[in-house]
């Protein structure tokens, strides 16, 4: 208990830190970094549900988070469906990707699941530029709702991804613990050993192929509204697929708060080399802690404070 | 079609690297198509500043290209490899690696569309009605001579049939003797050095951006799981099959469809046959 006391009060604090950012009136873009940066939580925590807990690299975060991200668009361009219902339904479209993904990839096993799942990003981007319907490949803009229940709409925004970035922190927290968790080791240790042991490694990796796009999708859903312009470059950013795994790896990848920390150091640094750099170099920047990490400290922050305690 | 079955020869010469490096040492080099670009950028430096002919620099850095892939595999080995956790976490470093050298070159090219002009670009020779351009032909030809040379070498020499037996049974090479590292180490190299030419051909074919390599990457991994991992003339015949089914797609279809062609084949060898047309 006291030793999962400490992360537990740090995501309070964080929350709470959230929660009074969104009530006092600060400088605008910085609830937009903020976005950024809790959208990049969700979508490492997301990832590292599979990634991480099950060994599965995903490299098509783009196509989960996209498909989120469009079928908000879709239902903001055909009923104007307020921001929850786009949040669940940008999940569940993602969820169902993910299930599809998981029955097509059953035999695949490590690199040729990861090339598949970058092909299906590939695949869907063609698809989603070629519907006229949601802008095709010329984007689409999309006008915010008047009146959000508080604040201006960003601090709404800003407040809502708090939320979902805590949601998702709970949910991978519990897989962890839970039997579910056990079994996704067991099957990212050995995957044969883990059948034989009696573990249903078919479901467990059916499960986390749709919990983790429902997270992603989850992620994209807001999208629309915080840049207020979707085209299929910007959704389907190959960065995502990139920093979408880095954050975890630098954070560690088995423990929920592996990809949080690695999110957050991360997502700050990147905001701060956008505003003072330029977007390129932050690509650049997380390439080369991506590499420096899987070659010197594969376990991530979370390994070498471990290595430091065990001392 | 005709224009299909040029670009099937192209497509063969971009991913013999990977055929060599994927299908036969198994190692998940995603960076590839990097290396292709980072090969294209230098004939275009070349190109730009003695004029010299892509293809001829393509072979003059094959040696640059061989060291850098012998370093690239060092370190592979050294960080992973030897610890025995290579898939995924090597996959990750490869994958790191590919956006460290798209970003180096668009800090220092920029994002715009680079191309090298050659005396034979805008040329073209008529074939019972057909105009074939010799803008592709040449690229196919180099393509195919790169096939035929990568099959001897496996097969009659020295060294290539030890990168053949180290992809069949690593500890029955080390008990006769020989050291896979090593070997491994060359064929390694071979491959990065092939992406050098592949990469001087792509940019007498088409303008190149840094991004371009993520055009590539589905192609150059449909190329060598539908040719069968391991086999070089697959890659060759999946290459063709690839260039003509692109060609058709972007004929009936329109060409913004014509990428999803080989993801989409991809997808469908993946889940159905993962061995691959002419798999071992």
């Amino acid at each position: 208990m006291r030793r999962a006391g400490v992360p537990l009060l740090v995501g309070l604090v964080v929350v709470a830190a959230g929660i009074v950012l969104a009530v006092l009136r600060v400088n605008p873009y910085l609830y937009f970094a903020g976005c950024v940066i809790l959208q990049y939580v969700v979508m490492a925590t997301a990832w590292n549900i599979l990634g991480g807990y099950a060994g599965y690299v995903n490299f098509g975060t783009p196509a989960f988070f996209a498909m989120g991200a469009y079928t908000a668009v879709f239902l903001i361009q055909s009923v104007r469906a307020p921001l929850p219902v786009l949040i669940l339904a940008g999940g569940l479209v993602a969820a169902l990707l993910g299930l599809g993904i998981g029955y097509l990839t059953l035999r695949l096993r490590g690199v040729f699941f990861s090339i598949a799942t970058l092909a299906l990003a590939v695949v869907l981007q063609t698809v989603i530029m070629n519907w006229e319907y949601v802008g095709g490949s010329r984007g689409m803009s999309v006008l915010r709702p008047s009146g959000p229940p508080f604040g201006s709409y960003v601090t709404f925004l800003f407040t809502v991804m708090v939320g979902l970035a805590v949601i998702a922190v709970l949910v991978a927290r519990f897989i962890e613990r839970s039997w579910i968790g056990r079994g996704l080791a067991a099957l990212r240790d050995n995957e044969e050993a883990a059948e034989c042991m009696g573990v249903p490694t078919l479901r467990l990796k059916l499960f986390a192929t749709t919990v983790s796009g429902f997270l992603l999708g989850v992620a994209g859903a807001p999208f629309p509204y915080y840049v207020t312009f979707v085209e299929p470059n910007s959704a389907f950013a190959l960065d995502y697929a990139v920093n979408a795994l880095a954050m975890p790896m630098i954070g560690g990848t088995t423990s929920w708060v592996g990809p949080v920390i690695g999110a957050v150091l991360l997502g700050t640094a990147q905001q701060l080399a956008t505003v003072t750099i330029s977007s390129e170099m932050n690509l650049f920047i997380v390439g080369v802690v991506l590499v420096a990490f899987v070659v010197l400290a594969p376990e991530g922050i979370l390994g070498l404070v471990r290595r430091l305690r065990g001392r | 079609m005709v224009a299909g079955l040029l670009i099937g020869g192209f497509y063969a010469a971009v991913s013999l690297g990977i055929g060599l490096i994927f299908g036969l040492l198994d190692i998940a080099n995603i960076a590839q198509p990097a290396f292709v670009v980072l090969g294209a950028y230098m004939a275009y430096v070349m190109n730009d500043s003695f004029g010299l002919d892509p293809i001829l620099s393509g072979l003059l850095f094959t040696p640059v290209f061989y060291v850098l892939g012998a370093v690239v595999y060092r370190v592979y080995y050294a960080s992973f490899e030897r610890r025995g956790e290579e898939s995924l976490r090597g996959l990750v470093f490869f994958f790191g690696l590919l956006f460290i050298i798209e970003v180096s070159l668009s800090l220092k090219f920029g994002v715009d569309y680079r191309l090298v002009q050659t005396a034979y670009t805008s040329k073209s020779i008529d074939l019972g009605g057909v105009g074939i351009a010799f803008r592709y032909l040449v690229p196919c030809v180099v393509g195919v001579a790169m096939t035929l040379a990568l099959h001897l070498f496996l097969g009659r020499t020295f060294y290539g049939r030890a990168i053949m037996a180290v992809s069949q049974d690593r500890l029955a090479l080390r008990l006769m003797g020989a050291n896979p590292v090593q070997i491994k180490t060359i064929a390694f190299g071979v491959g990065i050095a092939a992406a050098s030419l592949g990469g001087a051909l792509l940019i007498s074919i088409a303008p190149v951006i840094p991004s371009t390599d993520r055009d590539y990457i589905g192609r150059m991994f449909a190329i060598t799981v539908l040719g069968g991992m391991g086999s070089i003339g697959g890659t060759l015949v999946a290459a063709v099959i690839l260039g003509v089914a692109e060609s058709l797609m972007a004929t009936f279809f329109g060409p913004s469809w014509s990428l999803a062609v080989s993801f989409g084949i991809l997808l469908v060898v993946l889940a159905v046959r993962p061995a691959g047309l002419f798999g071992r």
